[in-house]
């Protein structure tokens, strides 16, 4: 997928006069915003299960080619195949050469954001695949031809309207008017896709070196669907996601529900280690894992590896004012909000979408409430030093950053400069106590007053009462 | 030192430059708490523009510029979260590679104190010398509140002034949209933030806003103005020390 | 091994930049030999009635129904009555489990029991849950020879009998029990929280996403 971050501003300006959107986004704060609130309150240990997640995923990834080893020795002696791909367009092809292996027509997909950062869905539909969304977030927005907005309500910015619409375009018939209405039509199109798919993908939220066995999570039950119904099940996920043993992982579970949605737990968390075995009457014929680098090892030898702890709940974006008001598309690539905004650069380059790391108040919320306490603020300011670096932002932002440090870096000047302008914008100001309009200061003011100075600074009227200071 | 502490104002540059008697409240306010106190220079910033906006060079050397100014006293005050927390929380990192400079960053980050946490958290003031009658609301400015833990220190300060009422407005955690450079850069969502912001606080019936960040202070204001609101804004060191002969942030004096 | 292989693990180590190297294989070696519990939250740490009474508190706030029967015996009317309560067909697909042989589903008259993997049509499925957890209200299901996964997935109905003492506490505690059987983990292991959900389709949260719409689990005092 071409990423559009840079033009993050003229899209989250689109979305903010876009009322349907608003009260979309709005739904996120009074649902899983406060949902989170209550289920940390609700788990005494909630803060200490973070501290140990934590230091469960900065031990697996310090030990990150020891657990991949051990997790690809389990999940190989159980029967399943372990493919390693490079990049994106490696684990496209290992994908599609399964899939025709399997002489596939139809796929059913769980969703998986690995998935959507390679752009398997286009790919495999490119090579005369039909491709199923099976999460039903993920399958209204595959009808409407759209991506996921945010990570665990892949529709969060439609409208039940919306999705009635698209169901009866799809579907036939008229379109229904409740939401129960909607899940049941759901329900009845896609079990016959189930039915119909010769291989189901799906993602993985976790994987276990101790056991080789991959962990998905999900409400609607339909990963378990998706894998157990084709004779191929293909998983696809991060090489970052493994964890040393069941217990590490049950820590992480428990917060991945209550960060995500304020669940204390998903419906439906499942462990596979391997296919069908012998006896067994259900389940897939044969597993397969594609584990993806796509940069990741990349991001292990800095500060970024901190990022590589993410466990994919989407707190972050629900607690973030900047994704409130822009929603998911603005951010222009596979994820969105603060996370997307430190790993989006990593993806795709930061000359493409330095845009993100700025869109940040720095508020510090994003960070408050990650379940594995990445700091999503100081990682987003390593990309603007980045941005600055290459010389990325705006002519006018460098010239006026350049102004003011000359200043600042010349005290005697500062202080002479700035107490004519303050003179006389006070003087100016001193009647109505601010201005509606000033030149320098457009984005300011097209909006809000700008407060005027009161006529004289502090360190002038401090020297003037009590001297020069020491 | 315990009984007269000599401290540094960090006075801030939004300060300095618009709104002095918030330095003189401050001032007011470390006197009653016993403190000595100087404003030392040179101090023009704490860097946060250039380093919200990766230039890290520029930050540095304006903490190379400020940190010795700082050294001799036995606090720093600033009247600001977001600055206290530049100070406290961030100058160290600018120096991993200079271990001396990091030394030296580090014993002045030790000491650097937001106003109100280091009246109630060092000084351990109780009662406010100001006072207000009337209907008070109050934001929590995000540096303050989550790089410093400023949540419980004003609120004691204000519920202990007995005709001035506390009322919190929902919300009151949430970032007001101005984010430095943030609201010049991204001007729509910023509005959008504080349009949600200056609801909010005029929601709950308050007459007069309070924040200990004047950058904060003055996006709420600007957009309350805007709003044609009736809701006055004002630091709330202001109010702590009783120095509100100086008319609320964005109103103009009378002849 | 593959290229790529090679490359992803030669990146790894040159990104991680270990000193100690056997210091590190061992850590691992340690970690994964002896799995512990990490972090158990105290509300796990029940005894008894008391954690019986969590798990079912904890099953009924995420929409699980229970019904608790003293034995076996009287597993037979309890599918019955549930089964009429919710005006259902009285057919069932279940599990050979022993548990479920014992139980004699069969000897009912009214009960139309097939013991197999479900079909599209089946609009119930009955199976037996090798754990129960009162953290969370949470049923454990293995996949085996005679107790097929989709039992509890493809039936718009799903039907689970928990016998009390496989009640733990917590995940942990359950999964250490199962640790120590043979071919563990199984092929598939089902944490079951409640019926499958949605809350893609706005305002309200829909049951019956894809799994089952209804949850109903028998707590069986006395398994024999």
């Amino acid at each position: 997928m071409e990423p559009t971050s840079l033009a993050f501003r003229e899209r989250a300006t689109r979305a903010l006069a876009d009322p349907v959107l608003s009260t979309a986004l709005a739904r996120l704060e009074t649902g899983w915003q406060a949902a989170r609130a209550r289920a940390a309150a609700d788990l005494p240990e909630f803060e200490a299960l973070r501290d140990a997640a934590v230091a469960i995923r900065d031990h697996a990834l310090a030990h990150l080619d020891f657990y991949l080893e051990a997790f690809e020795r389990r999940f190989t002696e159980r029967g399943g195949v372990v493919h390693w791909a490079r990049d994106a367009a490696e684990a496209r092809a290992i994908v599609l050469e399964l899939c025709r292996a399997a002489r596939a027509r139809t796929v059913t997909k769980s969703k998986s954001m690995v998935a959507e950062e390679i752009g398997l869905n286009a790919f495999l539909e490119a090579h005369g695949l039909r491709v199923i969304e099976t999460d039903l977030g993920e399958y209204i927005v595959q009808l409407a031809g759209e991506v996921p907005s945010h990570l665990v309500g892949p529709a969060v910015h439609m409208t039940r309207e919306r999705i009635a619409e698209l169901f009866a375009k799809a579907h036939g018939g008229p379109p229904k008017q409740d939401s129960a209405a909607l899940v049941a039509e759901a329900r009845r199109v896609l079990r016959q896709r189930y039915l119909e798919a010769d291989v189901g993908i799906t993602g993985a939220n976790f994987l276990i070196a101790e056991t080789g066995s991959i962990v998905t999570v999900t409400n609607e039950g339909n990963a378990e669907l998706t894998q157990g119904l084709p004779k191929l099940h293909i998983a696809i996920t991060g090489i970052e996601k493994v964890v040393p043993t069941v217990e590490d992982a049950f820590v992480l579970l428990r917060l991945l529900a209550r960060s995500a949605t304020g669940q204390e737990f998903s419906a439906y968390t499942t462990f596979l280690t391997g296919p069908k075995r012998p006896d067994e009457r259900d389940g897939p014929e044969a597993m397969h894992l594609v584990l993806l680098d796509n940069g990741r090892t990349r991001m292990l030898g800095g500060p970024m590896r901190a990022m590589l702890r993410c466990i994919r709940c989407g707190a972050c974006m629900n607690h973030c004012p900047v994704y409130l008001a822009a929603g998911g598309h603005a951010y222009g690539w596979v994820y969105p909000g603060p996370m997307g905004s430190v790993l989006t650069p990593h993806f795709v380059g930061i000359e493409k979408s330095w845009p993100l790391p700025n869109a940040s108040t720095f508020c510090g919320r994003c960070e408050e409430v990650c379940p594995v306490r990445i700091p999503l603020p100081g990682l987003m300011r390593l990309w603007r030093e980045e941005a600055h670096r290459r010389g990325l932002a705006p002519p006018a932002a460098r010239f006026g950053l350049a102004l003011w440090a000359f200043f600042a870096r010349r005290p005697p000047l500062y202080r002479f400069a700035t107490r004519i302008a303050v003179a006389l914008l006070g003087a100016f100001g001193r009647r109505r106590g601010r201005f509606a309009r000033l030149p320098f200061a457009r984005g300011w003011t097209e909006s809000r007053d700008f407060p005027a100075p009161e006529g004289s600074t502090f360190t002038a009227q401090w020297r003037a009462r009590r001297g020069t200071g020491r | 030192m315990a009984d007269s502490p000599r401290v540094a104002l960090f006075v801030t540059c939004l300060v300095d430059l618009f709104r002095p008697s918030v330095g003189w409240a401050a001032v007011e306010l470390l006197e009653k708490a016993g403190c000595r106190v100087e404003v030392p220079e040179p101090q023009i910033c704490c860097g946060q523009p250039a380093f919200n906006s990766g230039d890290r060079r520029t930050t540095e050397e304006l903490a190379r510029q400020t940190i010795p100014a700082l050294e001799p006293y036995d606090f720093v005050v600033a009247p600001s979260g977001s600055c206290a927390g530049m100070l406290r929380r961030h100058f160290p990192e600018l120096f991993d590679d200079d271990p001396a400079w990091k030394a030296r960053a580090r014993a002045v980050a030790d000491k650097s104190w937001e106003l109100v946490s280091f009246l109630v958290d060092v000084r351990g003031m109780s009662e406010p010398p100001g006072g207000f009658a009337g209907r008070v609301t109050y934001h929590d400015s995000c540096s303050g509140l989550r790089e410093l833990g400023i949540k419980a220190q004003p609120r004691a300060l204000l519920r202990a002034i007995s005709e001035l009422e506390l009322v919190e407005m929902e919300g009151c955690e949430v970032c007001c949209g101005f984010g430095g450079t943030f609201c010049v850069k991204y001007p729509e969502i910023s509005t959008k933030m504080v349009e949600d912001k200056a609801r909010r606080a005029e929601a709950t019936g308050a007459e007069l806003l309070l924040a200990g960040d004047l950058g904060c202070l003055m996006n709420i204001a600007g957009r309350l103005a805007r709003r044609n609101s009736t809701l006055a804004v004002r630091h709330v060191a202001e109010v702590l020390a009783g120095r509100l002969e100086t008319p609320p942030i964005g109103v103009g004096r009378v002849g | 091994m593959s290229e790529a292989r090679r490359a992803i693990f030669a990146a790894i180590r040159e990104r991680l930049a270990r000193v100690d190297e056997a210091a590190a294989d061992a850590a691992v070696r340690e970690r994964l030999a002896r799995p512990r519990a990490v972090l158990v939250p105290a509300r796990a740490r029940l005894e008894g009635e008391a954690r019986i009474a969590l798990f079912c508190a904890k099953a009924q706030a995420v929409g699980t129904e229970i019904v608790r029967i003293p034995d076996l015996a009287a597993l037979r009317d309890a599918v019955s009555t549930s089964l009429r309560r919710h005006n259902l067909p009285s057919a069932l697909v279940r599990a050979a489990d022993p548990l479920l042989d014992a139980a004699a589903l069969e000897t009912e008259p009214l009960l139309e029991v097939r013991c197999d993997v479900p079909r599209e049509t089946d609009a119930v499925g009955l199976t037996v849950a090798l754990a129960g957890i009162a953290e969370t209200g949470t049923v454990l299901l293995a996949s085996a020879p005679e107790r097929p996964t989709l039992l509890a997935f493809l039936p718009e109905t799903s039907l689970v009998v928990l016998p009390t003492v496989r009640i733990a506490g917590s995940y942990e505690e359950a999964w250490a029990t199962l640790r120590g059987l043979a071919g563990w983990p199984p092929r598939s292991v089902n944490l079951i929280t409640g019926p499958s959900r949605t809350g893609d389709i706005p305002p309200a949260i829909e049951l019956g996403a894809h799994g089952p719409k209804r949850l109903i689990v028998f707590l069986l005092d006395r398994p024999s």
